[in-house]
């Protein structure tokens, strides 16, 4: 590349300065482009998700409902399910990192389908504008789980146009979906065999494989309640005999593997960070590669565990509880091999490492407590407590929103070509690390004490740990805010980055920071594993 | 750019090095697309099969009423389309302009023929009184009323997603029809039409299947 | 206790009053022992490497041909977590079988209660008849099987003191059973999200002596039982024109019917339980009893949740007087 036609000399050519106006964005065909699409609009939904928590928190301080009415309480938390879920944590790496990374790391120069990948973020916006229409037209108040004949016959709410959102959303992790299974199998570069793939790429493969077979469950089964809500064609309907817990079995045959959709990505990105701060291969790399096929394919075989006390036969319990013990194997051997990858490393503790570092602890522990709930006679004392709304937040927040942030800034100098400002950032981790348990551990005890979830008001006795539940929240927006503002600041003000600043193994460190238009000039012969520490870059 | 340098032979996106990785990934593009509706009816069949163990009398007397001879001819009809289309991706690929547009024409007019037969199909059951919605009065005569509206509601739901997807690959179809006819790129028309004959197969399993457990299971 | 003391005691050591209680409490306590161990281990590990294998520290990084894979370690340690999964999992199976199959109490005696749900209360009637609304009151010591449906969306009935929930579903009836084994009054909390009012959806559980429940009782006033209003109901919904044995209709008679297997039209056979007969009253073409015309009509819209649990219990009560004459 060597016209310079358009940029300055202090700005090397990249794909952030081949065009300014805003339809050079909005039109881009470019998924590194893209990427920052999905980066602006998924932390629109993240702060807007976390402003209905912050009111939830708020509420919970006091045992009596006084701050919102028993109408915004209910929804406030199913926006935070909706947005946070299918808005935010579903689209966040894989849109994000995913569609920066993936052909970066393949040695390609784009998606395999660029205009289906600028298409599906387009799509994503409109899902998004039909929920937030929802939340204008008169709330929804189901919580994220939509069971009927609630949200059909009873709920007062925009249910329809929520519903009507979640189904579009679907559409977009479709579509995106089938673009990273394309592109895995037919971009990558001669040399690069499937075992030399980075494990993040392995996750995003395992995860979009998730996307495509689940997402099409969830969309027929919104389509079958929007025409029981709007034209009466009862599916679920009681009355004509129709069953309430099939549309629970339906929604959890997507919502269990989508929970993996949540994790899976995570481990690709803790993967790379602890391979690069620990300068070492990834112990059992093979295995681990598998693992993550093995949870994304056992993932498909465990929803009735949300069901334990909903009425479906006892037997089909002890079934659904003995294979999520068996689809918890794989996560436990993870947890280890990276462990053992620390081993005999030079490890560096930047923020990155920091937060991969939390992730690994919480989410043990959000899956120990997996395991707990998963355990029958447990779950009928923890279902629907807060039990359960503290192991998910330990797997999504602690566990895939660590990791987010861990990649945010592993990548952000090659993604900006700036570096952001490392004490900052170990600070944020630290807060958030410290933040988050304090919101959350309590909400554990609470649960066991039997303190139900979904609740306005509460009995007296759950107050204590309610307001240090709080205040951790408190805390924890401190922790995510912070990032906000000095990621902002460096993109102006941040020293310029090299194209490895962490001395980092893997196609995407080869090119310049920030990567060209069409990122290889040539295209790359790969002829190392990955994580090839043990030679120079 | 590679891709300007052999543009009058075959145009290749800037992403792709070779004609054939870009048909091979549009084809497992489509494929991947096609698993993704098909699992899409699944669901929709899953309940319904669920339902039917449990009232398979009263879903049989429904199913009864339906018109399953006419439905028959239809299926008919859109094996024959199947077949048409297929016919055309032949005739793309041996650069025959006439006969592909002529097939594709051909393929688009059955597949509006079953539709319009679908409609009349529907005007009969509304004549009927066989409509469980829209504060329709429903005059099913036959045992246990209640689940039959079940099962109605189960017919019009799976008709009509399956008629919805016709439509979309009835367009898709006229789209390279009007886009094709100046046949400026043949191998960019071979492409299209062999995508949208997959699609159009997977729109003709998808109506057997309907037609199987909606009109003849339980007669 | 609902009035206890100490906040801490009251949070990690939630009182337990029930017979199977203290046993998922030594199930929950075993498991947060060995998941801490867990926890320990992980995080020690990980401050150790850390610290000693730092960036820069002189620690030994001689490099051994099983540095980076070793399919023994890994093996080594999946195979104790999967044996500790396995024990957990069947503890807890075994457990739940207990709990949501029980087997009779050893004295037979059951207490059967109705349960309805409805947005946003829960209706109790107790076999004498009494009816309260929000709150139960219960005997020490003696069993109980709770029969539940709801009259609108799910609901969920849930005592943690006791370690039980079940959801409670409409059209469909799920039961549960259980003793309760301390005197005092407990949380009921509605556990699945019904709507505006959820979290107000609660009451309390008394449990009471013996004979303080039956003193209750008998201050609560003349009431008549469910089987009483459940004969009168089936007189007056036209039942008996039908059922009783000297009618001219081919209909069978429901004497002894209640428990029985029953040959359906179909081939097949199902138990007469309670889920049977209210299907057969409000739903009647779903199954029929071989033999039979098909000529029951249905009474979907025109019985109320609480008069079908009225007439089951009056059909019940036929078998009963069947099996042990007066
Ligand atoms: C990222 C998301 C995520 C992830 C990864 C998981 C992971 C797991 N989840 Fe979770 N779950 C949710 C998100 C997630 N979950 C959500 C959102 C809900 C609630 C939805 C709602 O109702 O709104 C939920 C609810 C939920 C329930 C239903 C609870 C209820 O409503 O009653 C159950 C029950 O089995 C369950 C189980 C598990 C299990 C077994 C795992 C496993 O995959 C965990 C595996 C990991 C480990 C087990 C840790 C590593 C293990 C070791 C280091 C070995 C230790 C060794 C010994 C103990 C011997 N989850
Ligand atoms: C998927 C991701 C995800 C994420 C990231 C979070 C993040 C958080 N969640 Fe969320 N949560 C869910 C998914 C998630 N949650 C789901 C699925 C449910 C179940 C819903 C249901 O029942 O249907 C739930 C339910 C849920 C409940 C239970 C409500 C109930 O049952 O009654 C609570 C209560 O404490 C809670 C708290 C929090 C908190 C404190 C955070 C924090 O981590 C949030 C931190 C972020 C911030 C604090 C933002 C900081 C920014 C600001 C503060 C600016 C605000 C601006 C203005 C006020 C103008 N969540
Ligand atoms: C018009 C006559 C008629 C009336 C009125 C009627 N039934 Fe029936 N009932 C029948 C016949 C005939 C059957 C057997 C066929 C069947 O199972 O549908 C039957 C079956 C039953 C059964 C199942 C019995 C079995 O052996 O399987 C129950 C329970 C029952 N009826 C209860 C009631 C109750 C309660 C009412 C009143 C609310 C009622 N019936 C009113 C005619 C009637
Ligand atoms: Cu009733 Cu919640
Ligand atoms: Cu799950």
């Amino acid at each position: 590349m060597s016209a310079l036609s358009r940029t300055d000399a202090a700005e090397p050519a990249s794909y952030l300065n081949a065009g300014y106006g805003l339809k050079s964005w909005l039109l881009t065909l470019d998924h590194k482009r893209i990427a920052w699409l999905y980066f602006i609009s998924i932390t629109g939904f993240f702060f807007l998700g976390g402003a209905a928590a912050t009111l939830i928190r708020l509420e919970l301080l006091t045992p009596a409902g006084d701050l919102l009415s028993d109408n915004a309480y209910n929804q406030m938390f199913s926006l935070h399910g909706i947005v946070m879920v299918w808005f935010f944590l579903i689209p966040s790496i894989p849109t994000t990192m995913g569609n920066f990374l993936l052909p970066l790391m393949l040695g390609a120069r784009d998606m395999a389908f660029p205009r289906l990948n600028l298409l599906s973020w387009y799509v994503f916006i409109l899902g998004g504008l039909f929920t937030l229409t929802a939340v204008v037209a008169g709330g929804i108040d189901t919580g994220w789980t939509f069971y009927t004949p609630y949200s059909t016959m009873f709920s007062n709410g925009a249910v329809l146009a929520a519903a009507t959102g979640v189904f579009i959303v679907g559409f977009s992790s479709i579509l995106t979906g089938i673009n990273f299974i394309v592109t895995t199998h037919k971009m990558r570069a001669p040399g690069l065999t499937w075992f030399r793939l980075p494990l993040f790429v392995w996750a995003q493969y395992a995860t979009s494989v998730i996307m495509v077979l689940a997402t099409p469950v969830l969309s027929v089964t919104l389509v079958l309640l929007g025409i029981e809500r709007a034209f009466g064609i009862g599916i679920f309907d009681p009355a004509l005999g129709g069953d309430p817990v099939l549309f629970e079995h339906l929604f959890w045959f997507y919502s269990h593997p989508a929970v993996y959709i949540m994790l899976l990505p995570a481990m690709g990105v803790v993967s790379e960070c602890i391979a690069c701060f620990a300068h070492k291969r990834i112990f059992g790399y093979k295995v681990m590669a598998f693992s993550i096929l093995a949870i994304a394919l056992f993932g498909f075989l465990v929803w009735g565990h949300h069901m334990f006390v909903s009425g479906q036969s006892i037997y089909a319990g002890v079934a659904f509880s003995l294979l999520s013990f068996l689809v918890s194997v794989p996560s436990a051997l993870k947890i280890f091999n990276w462990i053992a990858t620390l081993y005999k490393g030079q490890i560096r503790f930047d923020a990155p490492m920091l937060f991969a570092l939390s992730f690994i602890g919480l989410f043990l522990i959000g899956g120990l407590t997996g395991i707990f709930v998963a355990t029958l006679a447990l779950d009928v004392q923890m279902h629907d407590t807060y039990f359960v709304v503290a192991h998910f937040h330990y797997v999504m927040v602690g566990g895939m929103v660590s990791a987010y942030m861990a990649g945010l800034h592993f990548w952000w100098p090659k993604i900006t070509g700036r570096l952001y400002p490392e004490m900052w950032a170990r600070v944020s981790a630290i807060i958030v690390f410290v933040g988050f348990n304090l919101t959350f551990f309590p909400q554990y005890i609470l649960g066991w004490a039997g303190m139900p979830r979904r609740y306005h008001a509460y009995a007296d006795e759950f107050q204590l740990l309610n307001v240090f539940s709080s205040a951790g929240a408190g805390l924890l927006a401190v922790g995510y805010l912070l990032p906000l503002l000095y990621l902002i600041w460096s993109l102006r003000y941040g020293a310029r980055a090299s194209a490895n600043p962490w001395d980092a193994r893997g196609l995407e460190w080869t090119v310049s920071s920030p990567p060209p238009v069409h990122n290889f000039a040539r295209v790359p012969r790969v002829e190392h594993e990955a994580y090839a520490y043990d030679q120079p870059q | 750019m590679t891709s300007r340098s052999n543009r009058t032979t075959v145009i290749i996106a800037h992403q792709f090095e070779s004609a054939d990785q870009q048909l091979d990934a549009d084809l497992l593009g489509m494929w991947l697309f096609l698993v993704t509706e098909l699992l899409l009816f699944s669901g929709a069949f899953l309940a319904f099969s669920v339902y039917y163990h449990q009232y398979s009398e009263a879903f049989s007397a429904a199913a009864g009423e339906l018109h399953w001879l006419l439905a028959g001819f239809n299926t008919a009809l859109l094996l024959t389309s199947g077949l048409t289309v297929a016919l055309a991706e032949q005739a793309a690929v041996e650069n025959n302009r006439r006969a592909t547009l002529g097939l594709l024409a051909l393929t688009i007019a059955l597949g509006l023929a079953f539709l319009a037969l679908k409609g009349y199909e529907y005007h009969s059951e509304y004549r009927a009184g066989l409509i469980p919605f829209l504060d329709q009065p429903f005059a099913f005569d036959g045992p246990d009323p209640i689940h039959a509206m079940l099962f109605y509601n189960f017919y019009f739901t799976l008709t009509g997603l399956h008629a919805l997807h016709m439509i979309i690959g009835l367009s898709a179809m006229g789209v390279i029809l009007v886009s094709g006819y100046r046949w400026r790129d043949r191998h960019r028309v071979a492409r299209q039409v062999r995508i949208a004959g997959l699609y159009w197969a997977f729109v003709d399993i998808v109506w057997v299947l309907v037609y199987t457990s909606l009109y003849l299971v339980g007669r | 206790m609902i009035e206890a003391g100490d906040p801490w005691q009251l949070l990690m050591f939630p009182e337990a009053a029930s017979s199977i209680s203290s046993r998922v409490d030594h199930l929950f306590w075993a498991m947060v022992v060995t998941c801490g161990l867990v926890v320990l281990l992980v995080f020690v590990l990980l401050l150790v490497f850390s610290i000693r294998y730092r960036r820069g520290s002189r620690a030994d990084r001689t490099p051994s041909a099983r540095l980076n894979s070793n399919h023994w370690l890994e093996i080594g340690w999946s195979v104790p977590v999967l044996v500790g999964f396995l024990v957990f999992f069947a503890w807890g199976a075994v457990l739940y079988l207990d709990l949501y199959d029980p087997p009779a109490p050893a004295d037979g005696n059951v207490r059967e209660i109705n349960v309805i749900a409805k947005q946003w209360m829960w209706k109790f009637q107790h076999p004498e008849g009494v009816r309260e609304i929000n709150d139960l009151h219960l005997a020490v010591g003696q069993t109980v099987r709770l029969r539940m449906t709801s009259q609108d969306v799910i609901h969920s009935f849930f005592v943690p003191a006791f370690r039980i929930k079940q959801d409670v579903l409409p059209r469909t009836y799920t039961e549960l059973q259980f003793t309760p084994t301390k005197v005092g009054r407990f949380h009921l909390f509605c556990a699945e999200y019904c709507g505006l009012q959820h979290s107000g959806m609660t009451g309390e559980v008394v449990v009471m002596s013996p004979p303080a429940l039956q003193g209750w009782l008998d201050r609560q006033g003349q009431t008549r039982t469910p089987e009483q209003d459940g004969a009168r109901l089936f007189r007056s919904y036209g039942c008996s024109g039908c059922h009783a044995p000297d009618s001219s209709v081919h209909a069978p008679n429901l004497a002894g019917l209640y428990g029985k297997p029953v040959p359906l039209a179909n081939g097949t056979t199902v138990r007469a339980d309670a889920q049977y007969i209210r299907d057969s009253i409000l739903l009647p073409s779903k199954q029929v009893a071989a033999g039979y015309p098909a000529i029951m009509p249905s009474f979907q819209g025109q019985i109320s949740e609480a008069d079908v649990l009225k007439l089951t219990a009056y059909i019940q009560s036929l078998t009963e007087q069947e099996t042990d004459p007066p």
